[in-house]
């Protein structure tokens, strides 16, 4: 089982946090254009998660998915680019903050279409497998989403071809503006079960928690186990997307709010470190951004002319679209 | 000389390329009892590893096979019906196609997706007769609709073998076509090549699929008044313009048959791509299926809706008389 490593996991959590609130700068300063969904409130999750999978093995997210890119190990400071629609981005601009892939590190790509990844991910460990690989997979996916056809039909093939994929719900109690008790019946374990996988509760707020219980669950796993769910309670701090920022909807109340930011996962992890510990990761964080931050903001744009490149892997190039 | 059968020459294609590449493998529904015929003998020459047998799971499949296709394998899926690739829009477009471009070329997605029977089947009704290959060439994702034994090898061999995902209609009315074949011959057809069947010199008419062989017979009964060339495209995305331009640009007349219904099917953008490169010396015109045609289930309704051979005669005539 991977050990813990506290300093580390809370380097992730600090980073993404950090990342998230640098990138909402940027998109108030209109260099991110079409907004974010800030992951923020939510990261000792994808920290948690992450830190229990090894570099080979496989994630898929969400399109609040930046807390997955970077903590399966992206860079940064080409994730940054990419939300700035720069070449120098992880999908050379081509993708943008709901696409963020980054294949050399096992990030098959954040995916905007709710519950659409889990059956990729699944394919893709049931191949790796198959030539030999121990590898494991985690599906990142939101409450939203257990509402899907298509990822409940993932959960059957995963739990009948007996694919080690952990399903990973984060649960932040709503779907955009819709809360889950509006629109989940029975409940999402349940329905887990349902196909004969295990499922577990735990508190997304604490990444610590979240890296025992998946380290768990991928020593299972790895040693033959089929697939598992977690669902990771947790709670957004921030808007559904950074439109919120600009047209407030109504429908969370202030307190709701105040209570569910009172359980910070940066403050949490945090605190199982000394004063100088947390001071250096800080630190250390903080130039890492700023060299992002700048990087991003010198890197070049796209060349229009190439605009659907990469549209083909085998090279054909589309006819234009002008007369 | 031998005679292969339309059916058996996709069975062909099949096991050839599963005994040359270790990563080609089936899944779909039925497959291994090969309920539509086009999977036998595989599962005993290839077992249960690389002949799958899915759930009624075509979402989950069909994404399972992207994520597989990202893994380094080369799937093919079977669909039952052609009316599924309606279900399965999402996967192959949202997914698999739009891939390569996100990621900025960081991946490939070689996933067949092959549809025995697509079209009327006589007497399955609206839900089992589609023919929705102009859909997927308005997408852009690879497109094929093979006419003869010799092509529905050649084609799937080649499909199986691109790097991009591709859909390959066999059409219901081309699966019982046999041919004299040399099967030391059968080879690779390249994808984007079109064929004149018989060349002529008054008019060229463009045939899909099993519609070839309508066009053909047509032309012979016309020998002697008209002479028609026959232009098979056998790909519909990416169409092989050049090849059809250099015909038509002889002929001088244009009748396109193809079994779409008729707003924004590939007739068309085949009429509209002519005129933009050809002066003709009559207007162009197509036999099609009606608007937003839905296939009634009695055998007289049925054929009413699709374009036939007496509408083709009328099509060729008048574009004769025009000009
Ligand atoms: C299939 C699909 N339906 C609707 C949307 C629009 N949409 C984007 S995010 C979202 C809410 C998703 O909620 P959840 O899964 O709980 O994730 P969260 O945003 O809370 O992280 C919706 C409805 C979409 N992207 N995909
Ligand atoms: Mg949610």
């Amino acid at each position: 089982m991977t050990r813990s490593d506290p300093v580390r996991l809370y380097r992730t959590v600090r980073l993404i946090r950090r990342f998230e609130e640098r990138a909402i700068e940027l998109v108030r300063s209109g260099a991110i254009v079409g907004g974010i969904h800030p992951y923020l409130g939510q990261e000792g999750i994808a920290a948690g998660v992450c830190a229990a999978l090894r570099a080979d093995d496989l994630v898929t997210g969400t399109h609040r998915g930046h807390g997955h890119v970077l903590a399966k190990g992206a860079d940064p400071a080409r994730m940054l680019a990419e939300l700035l629609g720069r070449v120098t981005g992880l999908n050379r601009g081509r993708g943008g903050s709901m696409h963020a892939a980054d294949l050399g590190v096992g990030v098959l790509g954040a995916n905007a279409i709710v519950g659409a990844a889990g059956a990729i991910l699944t394919g893709a460990v049931w191949a790796r497998r198959r030539r030999g690989d121990d590898v494991v997979g985690a599906t990142f996916f939101g409450d939203g989403a257990v509402n899907e056809g298509m990822l409940l039909e993932a959960f059957n093939l995963a739990a009948l071809w007996r694919v080690p994929v952990l399903f990973v719900c984060e649960n932040n109690g709503y779907a955009t503006t819709m809360p889950v008790d509006g629109a989940v019946a029975g409940t999402i374990g349940g329905r887990a079960e349902a196909f004969g996988m295990p499922a577990a509760v735990v508190d997304g707020q604490d990444p610590e928690t979240v890296r025992e219980v998946t380290a768990a669950a991928v020593d299972r796993m790895r040693a033959g186990g089929g697939p598992e769910l977690i669902e990771a309670r947790t709670y957004r701090f921030d808007a559904h997307h950074t439109f919120e920022h600009a047209v407030r909807l109504d429908y969370r109340a202030p307190e709701e709010v105040a209570r569910g930011r009172s359980r910070d996962p940066v403050e949490i992890q945090g605190g199982r470190l000394g004063d100088a510990d947390r001071a250096a990761v800080d630190a250390e964080v903080e130039s890492v951004l700023a060299a992002a931050v700048e990087f991003a903001l010198a890197s070049p744009e796209p060349d229009p002319a190439g605009a659907l490149e990469h549209l083909y892997a085998s090279g054909l190039v589309a006819r234009t679209g002008g007369g | 000389m031998p005679r292969l059968s339309y059916r058996k020459a996709l069975t062909r294609a099949l096991a050839d390329e599963m005994a040359r590449d270790e990563s080609v493998f089936l899944l779909g529904e039925d497959i291994r009892v090969a309920a539509s015929n086009v999977t036998a003998g595989l599962l005993k020459k290839f077992g249960p590893e690389r002949v799958l047998d899915t759930p009624l799971s075509e979402q989950a499949f069909t994404s399972f096979a992207t994520g597989a296709a990202l893994a380094g394998l080369r799937p093919v899926v079977e669909f039952q019906i052609p009316s599924l690739l309606f279900l399965v829009f999402e996967q192959i477009v949202n997914h698999a196609h739009k891939f390569p471009l996100m990621t900025g070329g960081q991946c490939a997605v070689p996933v067949t997706y092959l549809v025995p029977g697509s079209g009327s089947r006589t007497g399955w009704a609206g839900q089992h007769s589609d023919h929705p290959y102009s859909l997927f060439a308005h997408v852009g994702v690879t497109t094929l609709v093979p006419a003869t034994p010799a092509d529905a090898y050649g084609l799937l061999v080649s499909a199986i073998r691109h790097v991009d995902p591709v859909v390959l209609f066999a059409p219901a009315g081309a699966m019982d076509v046999r041919a004299d074949v040399d099967f030391a011959a059968l080879a690779p057809v390249p994808i984007g090549k079109g064929r004149v069947h018989r060349p002529g010199a008054d008019v060229t008419v463009v045939a899909v699929g099993h519609l070839v062989h309508d066009a053909l017979a047509v032309a012979d009964e016309l020998a002697g008044q008209v002479s028609v060339e026959v232009f098979d495209p056998r790909t519909l995305y990416p169409f092989d313009w050049d090849g059809l331009t250099e015909s038509v640009a002889r002929t001088g007349r244009l009748v396109v048959v193809d079994d779409s219904n008729r707003s924004c099917g590939i007739a068309g953008e085949i009429i509209a791509t002519v005129v933009e490169r050809v002066r003709l010396l009559a207007p162009p015109r197509r036999v099609t299926r009606p608007d937003g045609a839905v296939l009634p289930f009695a055998p007289a309704l049925d054929r009413a809706v699709q374009p036939g051979r007496e509408q083709l005669t009328a099509a060729i005539q008048l574009t004769m008389k025009d000009g």
